[in-house]
């Protein structure tokens, strides 16, 4: 035992940290650890204890830096942790600086001739022979490469008292039928375990104790539940074009039509995938198919959006749906494209020039990418209009804990088409008139029989029946229709979701912060500050919005982005409350914490 | 909306009970001897005398004084007069979702051989099932008369700018991308037009038709290698050319002899009588070849420049359910519970 090693010895248990740590591992990239990665995180989740793992990688196929952080909480909580308890440094490249940001007291799993110990002394050093133990576990030198990773799953588990069992399981899980593979990974994994169990003595700093807090949960991330809404959905074209992180989404879904949508007798397929040229292409695919009855979507992210504004604006104008996800990374440009961020606010809600809105829903859990993408094909339809989908990277593409999806029972929601009998009953039909007033026509599908419903779609100014005009009360009356359809919206469009401490102080956000901001809720009230929480779902804001706007004395709203964008929205829409709205942000590309927010928060209340 | 005009009892109809009046569209708003107009006009005649089911048509567009003309023809299908140089991924959405449509895209020279080129060729590449139309002036009608990508090296503005650059040809790049209908006409030669066209409304694929169509506000004068008297002189029929649909093939003689036929898997055929020496149509890279050869010279060769009748569109390719998706409900496209419940069980 070397000397830092006394560190570990237990402490007699009442500072441990049961079931209540991070634990951050870095690697190189395209090395193989991610497999590694998920069965820790599984294995951990196998013991009942509410995990979540969120993927640092870097811009890049193989060779550079990326961290992978999983986070257990026996409260529940899921969002990043800024703390780690626990490193695991394979990565020479990045071992020293990773050692220079580490938290005080951390244990450190490193390959021995990396010579960390002697960095710091604040901290619990774990040299592993990585390599000798590999050559001996694993008799391909060619897979040693890959399987080392899994030496470290084996030395973590014994260390926080994971069960080797389910360490197992979680390999075979992951690995699916390649029974080869399963079995040396699973030798690894022991060769890890036995030898901490003869060099490492107990400890007690951090723990996995069994726990019933994941019985009859999935792991999921959000790109797979919204292919899945979309499957379920039943979408019949689908036009992309690959970006990270929006690429997932589509290719989950291929794998699933592959299955699900083949037409049992002839092996026909009942949807068209078009990996088209660009993001212009993708909208033009969505929004016509949509214009001739299919359900259609893409996925994409900012930039693929930037450039599908034109076309988005004329799907609003001519009233054809499509449902466009937006998996938001990074910013502006380029930006980091691997990293997270909710910018996109403002260029989803006005997407295209003009004056546009657009309904937009931001799901916050897994069930709700699942629900939300399912119910944007209806609201796509119903409104005959663009409907975007935002998530981002960190919903996207992260490992979260979810219930399993509830089954969606309820019907397709077509829309008002007329077929060729209804058209046949109407007096003077004309695609653009607002004959319910809600601001919805009736629209016909391209290839009705019976000799009636044609129409000329066009992106220049028209009237009621569809023919061109210029004239000024034909533009208005157009636009402000259009506006009343908005208005129709709010009460189709899912309301927010409330977590009301008892407070005149509200905090608002959506999407993925809702973990931190549940965290930070808690945070703040166990040092007085009581807060009432109003997660937003969708534009446009409906009357449970309001209501919370003008209640609330102040309302703190949480973005990740730079410039509020959300906030902005806000003050727009509820001028005389302008000054209401406290911008909490967090920027930088990683995932928010509940630290950030409960620090800019009581910055403002000492104010 | 109604159909603009009622047939006259005497008006001729054609086997489905139609006039020629049914398948007119609204009044053009073009300038008065547009080339476009008369292209709008074969449109008519080709698809009254194709007994096109207007019902199934759909006509789509981007940009352009040439993508107005699909608002005049017609109007009993539907029209989608979208974005500059989009029209390729309109048509391949409505395409894709409704495999019965009879597909119409008219665009222009700018539309297509500028910002919509990348649509272009990828639509080409797909083979789209539609009728592609380049109504092609060398300028950019609707902005007011620049050189479009298409103008000829050389040739000259109204205004007397000049043009540096060689021009794009949208004919050996079609055939270049594999496209199985290739032909270039004239919009002041109607009879070679319109048996073309009837040709391609029974064609499987994408067709590209670059229609030389002078637009006689800004491209006419006598420096421009686009004007009506340019192209008359300087256009070349390379055949004579006869179709005929597959319903009629039994009570229509092809002529022995001289005549090359070619036939659809529908069981029409294009009847061919060479003009310009030995060409033959359904050779690739002679094709590419003669036009070449043709654009060194100075003259358009018209007629039809390359087939393959038997290339598969994309709905075929994507081996697609033979009823259209976009009426497919949800008995036929919504999984089962018992399918989630199975995907939430692999995903525990
Ligand atoms: C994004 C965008 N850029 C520019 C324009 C302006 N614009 C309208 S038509 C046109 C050119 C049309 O030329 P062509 O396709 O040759 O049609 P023609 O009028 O000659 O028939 C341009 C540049 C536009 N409508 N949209
Ligand atoms: S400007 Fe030229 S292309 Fe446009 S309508 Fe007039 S003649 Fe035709
Ligand atoms: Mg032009």
């Amino acid at each position: 035992m070397t000397a830092s090693l006394a560190a570990l010895a237990p402490t007699g248990g009442a500072k441990t940290r049961i079931n209540d740590f991070s634990i951050q591992v870095a690697t190189v990239n395209g090395s193989g650890s991610q497999t590694a990665n998920s069965v820790l995180l599984r294995a951990i989740f196998q013991m009942g204890v509410l995990v979540s793992g969120k993927n640092l990688f870097p811009s890049n196929i193989a060779g550079l830096p990326t961290w992978f952080t999983i986070r257990a909480s026996a409260k529940g909580y899921v969002a990043r942790k800024a703390s780690n308890e626990i490193l695991i440094l394979m990565n020479p490249e990045t071992a020293k600086e990773d050692i220079a940001n580490a938290d005080a007291k951390a244990l450190v799993i490193y390959d021995e001739p990396l010579q960390l110990d002697k960095l710091r002394d604040d901290l619990t050093f774990i040299p592993v022979p990585f390599q000798k133990l590999v050559t001996a576990s694993c008799p391909e030198p060619k897979l040693h490469k890959l399987v080392k990773n899994m030496i470290y799953v084996g030395v973590a588990s014994r260390l926080l008292g994971v069960d080797m069992e389910e360490v197992k399981k979680a390999i075979a899980k992951q690995l699916k039928s390649k029974a080869k593979a399963v079995e040396i990974n699973q030798n690894a994994a022991i060769a890890g375990y036995d030898w901490a169990m003869e060099n490492l003595p107990d400890q007690d700093h951090v723990k996995v104790v069994r726990d019933n807090k994941t019985q009859g949960l999935i792991i999921v991330d959000g790109n797979e539940a919204c292919a899945l809404g979309a499957l379920f959905a039943g979408v019949t074209v689908v036009g992309w074009y690959p970006i990270t992180p929006a690429s997932s989404l589509v290719e989950t879904f291929i794998e699933y039509a592959e299955e699900y949508r083949k037409d049992p007798k002839t092996g026909k397929s009942t949807v068209a995938i078009v990996q088209m040229e660009d993001e212009l292409a993708s909208a033009g695919v969505v929004l016509s198919a949509g214009w001739a009855g299919a359900r259609a979507m893409t996925s994409t992210s900012g930039p693929g959006i930037s450039l599908m504004s034109e076309f988005i604006g004329m799907g609003y104008y001519v009233e054809a749906p499509g449902v466009f996800f937006n998996v938001a990374r990074t910013g502006p440009s380029t930006g980091l494209p691997t990293r997270t961020q909710q910018a996109d606010v403002e260029l989803c809600a006005k997407c295209s020039h003009g004056d546009t809105q657009h309904i937009n829903l931001y799901p916050g859990t897994m069930e709700e990418c699942f629900q939300f993408a399912y119910d944007a094909f209806d609201l796509a339809e119903r409104f005959q209009t663009p409907i975007f989908v935002v998530t981002d990277l960190d919903l996207g593409m992260q490992n979260w804990s979810s219930k399993p999806f509830d089954y969606p029972a309820k019907p397709y929601d077509r829309g008002k088409v007329l077929n060729q009998q209804q058209l046949a009953q109407v007096q003077d039909w004309g695609r653009y008139k607002d004959v319910d007033d809600d601001g919805i026509c009736y629209r016909s599908l391209p290839g009705t029989p019976g000799g009636k419903g044609a129409y000329f779609t066009r992106g220049s100014g028209h009237n009621a029946y569809a023919q061109y005009s210029e004239k000024p009360e034909d533009y208005v009356a157009t636009v402000d229709r259009l506006k009343k359809k908005f208005e129709t919206a709010k009460s189709h469009v899912p309301g927010p979701v409330f977590r009301n401490l008892g407070s005149a102080k509200g905090v608002l956000a959506f999407g993925s912060s809702d973990p931190a901001v549940i965290e930070a809720q808690d945070l703040l009230a166990q040092s007085g500050l009581k807060t009432d929480y109003l997660r937003l779902r969708a534009l446009p804001f409906t009357a449970e919005i309001d209501a919370f706007v003008m209640e609330k004395k102040v309302v703190y709203l949480v973005e990740q982005n730079r410039d509020g964008q959300m906030a902005n929205l806000f003050r727009e829409t509820y001028p005389e409350h302008a000054t209401k709205f406290k911008s909490v942000l967090h920027y930088d590309g990683y995932a928010i914490d509940a630290k950030c927010i409960v620090d800019q928060i009581t910055a403002f209340e000492q104010k | 909306m109604t159909l603009t005009t009622t047939a006259t009892p005497s008006a001729p109809t054609n086997k489905l009970g139609f006039t020629k009046q049914d398948y007119v569209g609204s009044k053009s708003t073009l300038c008065a001897g547009c080339g476009h107009d008369s292209i709008t006009a074969q449109i008519i005649n080709a698809a009254f005398e194709s007994n096109i089911e207007g019902y199934r048509v759909a006509k789509y567009s981007g940009i352009g004084c040439s993508s107005k003309t699909p608002a005049y023809f017609l109007n009993q299908g539907w029209g989608f007069n979208s974005v500059h140089g989009r029209m390729p991924s309109i048509a391949t959405g409505a395409s894709l979702a409704n495999r019965n449509l009879i597909n119409i895209g008219v665009s222009g020279d700018g539309d297509s051989m500028s910002i919509g080129m990348g649509q272009f060729v990828h639509a080409v590449r797909r083979n789209i099932p539609m009728i592609y139309i380049i109504e092609d002036n060398g300028v950019y009608g609707l902005t007011k008369g620049q050189f479009s990508a298409t103008a000829d090296q050389g040739s000259h503005l109204k205004n007397g700018a000049v043009n540096d650059l060689p021009p794009i040809d949208p004919c050996t790049l079609a055939i270049e991308l594999g496209c199985g209908f290739v032909a270039r006409c004239f919009s002041g030669n109607p009879k070679q037009l319109n048996t073309i066209l009837k040709a391609a409304f029974a064609y499987k694929g994408t067709v590209v038709l670059d229609i030389i169509s002078p637009c006689v506000t800004f491209n006419n004068h006598d420096a421009s290698t686009r004007s009506y008297k340019h192209v008359k002189d300087h256009d070349f029929p390379l055949h004579d050319l006869g179709f005929i649909q597959y319903s009629e093939v039994e009570d229509v003689e092809i002529p022995a002899g001289q005549t090359e036929v070619v036939t659809f898997p529908d069981g029409s055929k294009v009847a061919i009588k060479a003009i310009h020496e030995d060409y033959d149509p359904t050779d690739r890279f002679g094709a590419m070849k003669a036009i070449h050869e043709s654009m060194a010279k100075g003259e358009f060769l018209t007629g039809l420049l390359y087939i393959n009748p038997t290339h598969p569109p994309l709905p075929e390719v994507l081996n697609l359910v033979d009823e259209p998706l976009a009426s497919l409900g949800e008995s036929q496209l919504k999984p089962s519970a018992a399918v989630l419940d199975e995907i939430m069980q692999s995903l525990m």
